[in-house]
């Protein structure tokens, strides 16, 4: 079972004034092992602010766990999250403050309207609620505002969870696979929300499968995630009677 | 995002104004917000409200016929068969308290917002015993009637319900949240929680059978209450820590 993981950067913003920045988020020699197998080891990486990363890797190499750990949410085997030189579980309040993760389960409720849910979501993370309809016009939910959620499509579930980026003013913002269900212009306006995000001073941390349509590719910093092919089935075996995986092989294909 | 030297700095600059510039989050503020949300969710899904209620009334209805009528046999049970009905009814009803947020991502958000866990936390048993519990409460007089509860122990019935059923749900809450990551959780949520019921179904019905007797029964009353304020102070934190393992 060997792994291994790389990282791979492109020179997007001159290295000479990364270095002078202090990191808003870095990695000190990750370890994850789920289900005894080694995911990735001794990763390490750090991201400023102004930084597009995209985490690549076939499926069950590990991206949901790194960014699992990135966000506090799971606990590496070993190795540290430094939320501005603070490992993260010591400054849990602040960096918090500072999150916003997007997972896989969009944490949108059935029983609300799509209004209900956003200004939950806004108001649990300390955010205005203020004109949080008009979030709602930006993702294309016009006059879905008092429609349960249980009665949108799966793209419209996950367009609500998303209405969030625009109103939020956390810096560092953890997608997980944020273009799933989401039709090309939704995957464009988002990807001119991430660019705007890093002007204003953020970073995003994202994962996915397709490439960036209106971010030129060479300008996102890359960490790649990568095992030997022969785990390939013996993983997806593994990985088969997991719920979450299904559902998220139920969201590819649609 | 091509940055020269120069607008890389003002980033920095606008970096540091995003990190700081944030407001301080009040308790009840976060408390209140899930209290609603909870509510609003229990209101359009009735099952949710309506189930552990018609548990409680078809259980201790049943009692009366397969026991027989005599009004003795019934009074002596009665204090026993109300709790135990009481205790399975939320039970039933626990599973619903982390699930559905587990299983819909929502969870995962409340771990990670900036407020502190146990305050959401204490905010989602609250609610869950205003949606279980105090139904249960309201109904409890009618059914102890069916089953010829002494005259003088409905006061005393009243008053271990109001202490003891926010336990139950304090202490179940601890339960689900170690269960709710694992698929067929029901089975060892019951075999988790119904031996720390035990003290509250003991203490309650010694109580009112006490009060049937005519005699005192406010130390029974406040073990009860001591177990109430033992729970509600600390069950949050252990759901709190719970939960964290879960979600790993």
């Amino acid at each position: 079972m060997t792994s291994l993981a790389k990282k791979t950067s492109s020179e997007s913003t001159s290295e000479q004034t990364t270095a002078q920045r202090p990191a808003l988020i870095s990695a000190n020699k990750l370890i994850c092992i789920r289900e005894e197998r080694l995911l990735f080891d001794d990763l390490s990486f750090s991201i400023h602010a102004g930084e597009i990363v995209q985490v690549e890797g076939p499926n069950g190499s590990g991206k949901t766990s790194l960014l699992r750990i990135l966000s506090g949410l799971s606990q590496p085997y070993d190795g540290q999250v430094f939320f501005k030189e603070q490992i993260i579980s010591r400054c849990r309040e602040e960096f918090q403050q500072n999150l916003l993760y997007f997972g896989h389960l969009a944490g949108v409720k059935g029983e609300m309207t799509a209004q209900e849910n956003l200004n939950f979501n806004l108001a649990l993370h300390g955010n205005n609620t203020n004109n949080s309809s008009d979030y709602l016009a930006v993702v294309n939910l016009l006059g879905f505002e008092d429609s349960l959620a249980s009665h949108l499509s799966a793209g419209q579930h996950r367009r609500i969870a998303l209405a969030r980026l625009y109103q939020s003013q956390a810096p560092i913002w953890i997608l997980d696979e944020p273009f799933t269900a989401i039709d090309k212009q939704g995957v464009a306006s988002l990807e001119q929300l991430f660019i705007e995000h890093t002007k204003r001073g953020g970073c995003v941390i994202l994962t996915t499968h397709q490439d960036l349509i209106t971010i030129d590719n060479k300008k996102v910093k890359k960490i790649t995630l990568d095992y030997h092919s022969d785990d390939c089935l013996h993983d997806y075996q593994e990985k088969k009677c997991d719920n979450r995986d299904l559902d998220d092989m139920r969201n590819n294909k649609q | 995002m091509t940055l020269n030297s120069h607008n890389s700095a003002t980033t920095f600059e606008n970096a540091d104004i995003m990190i700081t510039q944030r407001k301080k989050l009040s308790y009840r503020h976060a408390f209140m917000l899930v209290l609603k949300r909870d509510l609003t969710i229990a209101m359009r899904h009735r099952d949710d409200i309506i189930n552990p209620l018609l548990f409680f009334v078809i259980v201790i209805t049943l009692f009366p016929l397969g026991i027989g009528p005599e009004a003795q046999t019934l009074s002596r049970i009665a204090p026993g068969i109300i709790w135990v009905a009481a205790l399975l009814a939320t039970l039933l009803s626990l599973d619903r308290l982390f699930k559905s947020d587990h299983h819909d991502g929502s969870l995962e958000q409340m771990l990670l917002s900036p407020h502190p866990i146990f305050v959401l936390v204490l905010a989602k048993i609250f609610a869950h015993w205003l949606i279980t519990g105090l139904p249960l409460i309201f109904i409890a007089p009618l059914l102890a009637v069916l089953l010829h509860l002494n005259e003088q122990s409905y006061g005393a019935l009243m008053l271990t319900l109001l202490l003891g059923t926010p336990v139950l749900s304090l202490l179940g809450a601890i339960g689900v949240a170690l269960t709710v990551g694992i698929k067929k959780g029901g089975v060892l949520l019951s075999l988790l929680v119904l031996p720390l019921y035990i003290p509250v179904l003991i203490f309650a019905t010694s109580a009112i059978d006490t009060a049937a007797l005519g005699l005192p029964y406010s130390g029974q009353l406040a073990i009860i209450a001591a177990l109430f304020f033992g729970s509600l102070t600390l069950a949050p934190f252990a759901v709190g820590a719970a939960l964290k393992v879960s979600t790993n």
